[in-house]
């Protein structure tokens, strides 16, 4: 289904009886050339792209719930390429471009606003570590701008400026940084995927990976056995489930990540804006939601809720950065299952089985990542190359420890990313 | 989410730290086994072993936990 001025107009004085769905809902086919197992952010833009780069159509996405349930739908919804470490650096960087020109890729409003993220610093130390990230993302052909004390409190002129226990020295500023409506992203991909013939498949779980020989040959699924040649899975939080019906363990611990919105207030917070001393990040949705997070709550959770303690933590942070936010009313806080690695990047690699490809391990970063990663997964599946902006996100990094990619710093515990 | 610490009694969360899944430290030099130990998880959608420390009296805790639900089962002392 398409949109036009016209089209809108008729609608909506006629009580927009006429809307047809977007995207078609057929029964799965007994077999398919390629079968991607989630339709999330990732799975829906890896169908898109396998379709549009690839002319790759016999493929099938299979949901076991409702397309764009999972984490594409309860996240923060920041697309950012402010990555330092060699592999991650050049991924964003292609990811963000992805962004810029999604709209026309898809001919879908995604609603991508690039009002600008800024990374604050508090000290010395901090705002070297911000000139080395800026001249790393300046040096990858992105966008950074060093952002002293007055120009900031020009900038942002809402924060505590004058507190002494946190004193904000200035920022890191990128750009082309932003926002998206998340939401949107899924629906532009799905519609994108279907139009060209690939099979989005609903309330479609997958019970079972046949392994024949050491190479994949099909699923089970809720509705009966599907054949494939090649298998993907891309299912962020439930990765080390699925990876188990072929007989596998992954280097990924599942935690939980929290996130909140305000009630709808006038527009106050134009940018993104991360604090410096404690996990903190804020933006306002075009519906006037301040929508804001912190860190993981640190233990394993599938429970897609967490814990007062880090609603907390959160709430302080927020206090202590912005005092204006204690009148706004929180309407709702909600959790995500991250598939957090030892190194805090992601994989993007075939399995040891043949025809078995992974995309997982997006820690808490995955929605910027969603253009990249289906890019470079279609690539994968159709070429069985890594694509060139992808070809640090090995399985074997970790066994090897060459390339490993902890940008942090924090070491080999999921937790820590 | 409250812990039993064996010594301290039941707890708020704010008191412990996850330590990470309770597997058997390998012994040896590194390989396989010592790259299961450090980056594989069986990463269970339900019961879960675990270790946690309780910050206060700094007990090392082996804690049986729902990951689906976040309720405790069991929690012994780790060197137990």
């Amino acid at each position: 289904m398409r949109f036009n001025a016209l089209k809108i107009l008729t609608e909506g004085l006629t009580g927009n009886k006429g809307w047809g769905p977007h995207w078609r809902d057929p029964d799965p086919k007994p077999a398919y050339d390629i079968v991607i197992i989630g339709g999330g952010g990732h799975g829906l833009a890896t169908a898109f792209y396998l379709a549009q780069q690839h002319g790759l159509t016999n493929v099938a996405v299979l949901e076991k719930g409702y397309l764009g349930g999972g984490n594409m739908g309860r996240n923060t919804t920041i697309v950012r390429a402010n990555y330092y470490l060699p592999g991650n650096s050049e991924f964003y960087s292609h990811s963000l471009k992805l962004w810029e020109r999604m709209e026309s890729d898809l001919n879908y409003n995604v609603m991508h606003s690039q009002r600008g993220l800024i990374n604050l610093f508090h000290s010395d130390g901090q705002r070297d570590a911000a000139v080395r990230r800026g001249n790393a993302m300046i040096n990858q052909g992105d966008d950074a701008i060093l952002l002293g004390r007055d120009e900031l409190r020009k900038m942002l002129p809402y924060l505590d400026h004058d507190t002494g226990r946190f004193p904000i020295h200035g920022g890191l500023y990128h750009p082309r940084g932003g926002t998206a409506r998340h939401d949107a992203v899924a629906w532009g991909f799905a519609r994108g995927a279907s139009d060209r013939g690939i099979d989005l498949i609903q309330n479609c779980e997958v019970t079972g990976i046949d392994v024949e020989g050491g190479r994949v040959t099909g699923v089970q699924t809720s509705r009966g056995q599907i054949r494939a040649r090649k298998v993907a899975i891309v299912t962020a939080g439930r990765s080390g489930q699925v990876a188990a019906m072929a007989g596998l363990r992954l280097p990924i611990e599942s935690h939980i990540l929290q996130a909140f919105v305000t009630e709808g207030l006038k527009p106050v917070i134009d940018n993104v804006v991360t604090f410096g001393m404690g996990h903190f990040y804020i933006s306002q949705s075009d519906k006037g939601g301040l929508v804001f997070g912190g860190d993981l709550d640190f233990y394993p959770s599938y429970a897609q809720r967490g814990n007062l303690p880090t609603v907390e933590h959160v709430m302080e942070a927020g206090m202590t950065l912005m005092p204006m936010l204690s009148r706004a009313k929180v309407l709702r806080s909600w959790g995500g299952i991250m598939d957090m690695t030892p190194d805090g990047s992601p994989i993007i690699d075939k399995a040891p089985i043949d025809g078995l490809y992974l995309d997982c391990g997006w820690c808490y970063g995955g929605f910027k990542a969603v253009p990249g990663s289906g890019f470079a997964l279609a690539h994968l599946l159709a070429t069985d190359r890594p694509h060139d902006s992808a070809t640090g996100f090995r399985l074997d990094r970790f066994t090897t420890g060459r390339g490993l990619m902890d940008e942090e710093g924090t070491g080999a515990q999921h937790n820590l990313h | 989410m409250r812990l039993t610490c064996p010594h301290c009694g039941t707890r708020d969360l704010r008191e412990f730290t996850y330590g990470g899944a309770a597997l058997e430290r390998p012994t040896g030099d590194w390989g396989p086994a010592w790259d299961a130990y450090v980056h594989l998880r069986e990463n269970p959608a339900g019961a879960s072993f675990e270790w946690w420390q309780h910050d206060v009296c700094a007990t090392w805790l082996k804690v049986d936990r729902d990951t689906r639900t976040h309720v405790i089962s069991q929690v012994t002392e780790a060197r137990a």
